[in-house]
């Protein structure tokens, strides 16, 4: 797909889930949930793609998910079935340290 | 607005926000930004700015804003109709949402502008009506985030006193949500209560927030103690934010009363001002169950950048260790997405513990810019606060008061230069130095010092006077004295650090 851009809104191609970038790579990458690569959130799903068994993590929504580097982020907008990866590597849900309530 | 978005998709029936009787769940909420985001985008309309006390319009408005990609600028209604000129005069081409009253004072200038310079002027009920009718035509859910897009503008009055608009974009909001709430973390029964003023950056911030964790938010357009007390009563509020003056009157109102009696209330946070020692003390006696939190932040910086919690305010009360009991007068720890460094006020090379210099901060949620000078922070994203003060041991943040002018009275910002230039339009003032000092209800209250032409005289309560009628009366000084003459140095420049001590030895 073209340039990842921050803010851009993203699908599944294989599962319910929704995604924003938050953060988006100055490089080159496959950004894939359910082992499919992700599209843009008004594009229609290839009617043969599937689900892979091997990456059905799920995705939580309101959960940010981020690779090693940190030069990815990615927030889950709609919950789904399948797990986030860039370049074959699964992203890691970045943990939020609970904070008391300031407004 | 994707956190609208995904707040409507995933508990859309819940209530967002009421207002007296009235009501707007988030599917509503949603629906209604949608309409307005819609009827914005026609082609021309390139702000949407706002001169009104909370209601439902306002999340509507900000949210509606967000959704056609231009900035919602909420205006300090309390301004008169001069200083707002000079804020809409910003706002070309625009649309103002204001109460009818005001829409048909500045209406007609308003109007009389032409082609790119227009502002259009509607009212909040004629919003609601819009955004409720039959068959409104909502906005095409398929849109982007821009996150550069500008969200919030809000005006500040700054060192210089010329009013300046700090431009806060999506990515700053979002930064600030994101890092520090969990999205849907309030439970069914939360209900917090919102008696922040739109244009006040805490008023913005408690939106977003609330959207996100889903938390019915009740506000109180006008706050008294009174009507404070009684909507956390029958609302069963469990959340609340405050700025330090309106606790110390919510105080005045229990006089007499063993504890406030509201059992529902489970966090009270406060700030915007120093709070006074005495007060906050007070405050958890009389609120023994209350989770009590203090938020420093600027609205450059999308409000909140760090927090003395709970656990900390009932340490400091418990502890017999100094150290431990001092950190009720800090503002905490800063949150974990925020740097904080203390810098030299002369060299600027960073200071270690204990000593105190200028505050710097860093990170997403920093915006630090204005309209028109661009961004203020330095090469490596620091942003310079202006406010003093220094981190402890354990890297507690003490204030130690702004390092230019500025006074903080009850919250609210104001130069001493625009006080000043008024007071020196009177006939028989030669010179005039305005400084805040030191007072338990508001946190600073304005003097003056005067000096007088030669062979003429004033009395206080003229001068008092000339000040309201010229700008309003929270920029009246509640104090004046007259002088022979100001402290100066060798360049010229008042020393208003003498002002201040004078004042304070002469109580």
């Amino acid at each position: 797909m073209a340039a990842l851009k921050a803010g851009t809104r993203l699908k599944s191609a294989v599962c319910s889930s929704e995604l924003m970038l938050i953060v988006a790579p100055e490089r080159d990458v496959v950004l894939t949930c359910g082992g499919a690569p992700v599209i843009d959130l008004g594009a229609e799903a290839a009617a043969d793609a599937a689900l892979d068994p091997e990456q059905k993590q799920g995705t939580l929504m309101g959960k940010r998910y981020t690779n090693e580097a940190g030069d990815v982020e990615i927030l889950c907008t709609k919950p789904g079935e399948g797990g986030l990866a860039v370049d074959g590597t699964a992203l890691e849900v970045k943990g939020a340290k609970p904070l008391p309530s300031s407004d | 607005m994707m956190l609208l978005e995904m707040a409507a998709g995933a508990y859309g029936e819940r209530v967002a926000f009421q207002n007296g009787e009235e009501t707007l769940t988030f599917q509503e909420l949603f629906a209604a930004a949608g309409v307005l985001a819609e009827s914005l985008d026609d082609g021309r309309t390139r702000h949407l700015a706002m001169i009104d006390e909370s209601s439902l319009a306002l999340p509507i408005s900000l949210f509606g804003a967000s959704w056609a990609g231009i900035p919602f600028a909420p205006l300090n209604y309390r301004l008169t109709d001069s200083e707002l000129d000079r804020l809409i005069a910003q706002l070309h081409p625009g649309r103002l949402i204001t109460d009818p009253a005001r829409a048909a004072r500045l209406g007609e200038k308003i109007r009389s502008a032409d082609g790119d310079s227009f502002v259009e002027v509607g009212s909040c009920a004629a919003l609601m009506d819009t955004v409720r009718a039959e068959g409104a035509t909502s906005r095409d859910p398929a849109w982007a985030m821009d996150p550069e897009d500008t969200a919030v503008l809000l005006f500040t009055s700054g060192t210089t006193g010329a009013p300046k608009a700090a431009v806060l974009r999506q990515k700053h909001l979002v930064s600030y949500v994101l890092g520090t709430v969990e999205f849907m973390s309030a439970a069914e029964d939360d209900v917090s209560l919102n008696c922040v003023p739109p244009y006040h950056i805490a008023g913005m911030a408690a939106i977003a927030s609330s959207v996100y964790s889903g938390r019915r938010v009740v506000q109180l357009p006008n706050f008294s103690a009174e009507s404070w007390l009684e909507t956390a009563r029958t609302q069963k509020i469990t959340h609340a934010f405050v700025v330090p003056t309106m606790l110390a009157r919510i105080i005045d109102a229990l006089e007499g009363q063993p504890s406030a009696d509201l059992p529902s209330l489970r966090a009270l946070s406060y700030g915007g001002g120093k709070m006074p020692r005495a007060v906050i003390e007070k405050a958890m006696d009389l609120f023994p169950d209350c989770d009590f939190t203090n938020a420093y932040g600027l609205t450059e910086t999308s409000s909140t950048i760090s927090l003395l919690g709970p656990r900390e305010h009932r340490d400091a009360v418990e502890s017999e260790d100094e150290a431990v009991r001092q950190r009720i007068v800090s503002v905490g720890q800063p949150l974990p997405t925020i740097e904080v460094s203390i810098r030299d006020v002369h060299d600027g090379h960073e200071l270690p513990a204990g000593e105190a210099g200028l505050i710097y901060v860093r990170g997403e949620q920093v915006s630090g810019e204005y309209r028109g000078q661009g961004s203020l922070l330095d090469e490596d994203g620091w942003f310079n606060t202006r406010d003093g003060g220094f981190l402890d041991e354990e890297g507690y943040l003490f204030l130690k008061g702004r390092m230019d002018d500025v006074i903080v009275r009850g919250g609210e910002n104001m130069s001493p230069g625009e006080i000043e230039d008024v007071l020196l339009t009177h006939e028989v003032v030669a010179d005039a130095a305005v400084v805040g000092v030191p007072d338990e209800q508001w946190g600073e209250a304005i003097s003056a010092v005067i000096v007088l032409k030669p062979d003429t005289t004033a009395s206080v309560d003229e001068l008092q006077q000339w000040v309201k009628d010229r700008l309003r009366s929270s920029r009246t000084p509640e104090r004046i004295e007259f002088w022979s003459e100001l402290p100066y140095n060798e360049t010229g420049k008042l020393l208003r650090r003498k002002v201040r001590e004078a004042l304070r030895e002469g109580g």
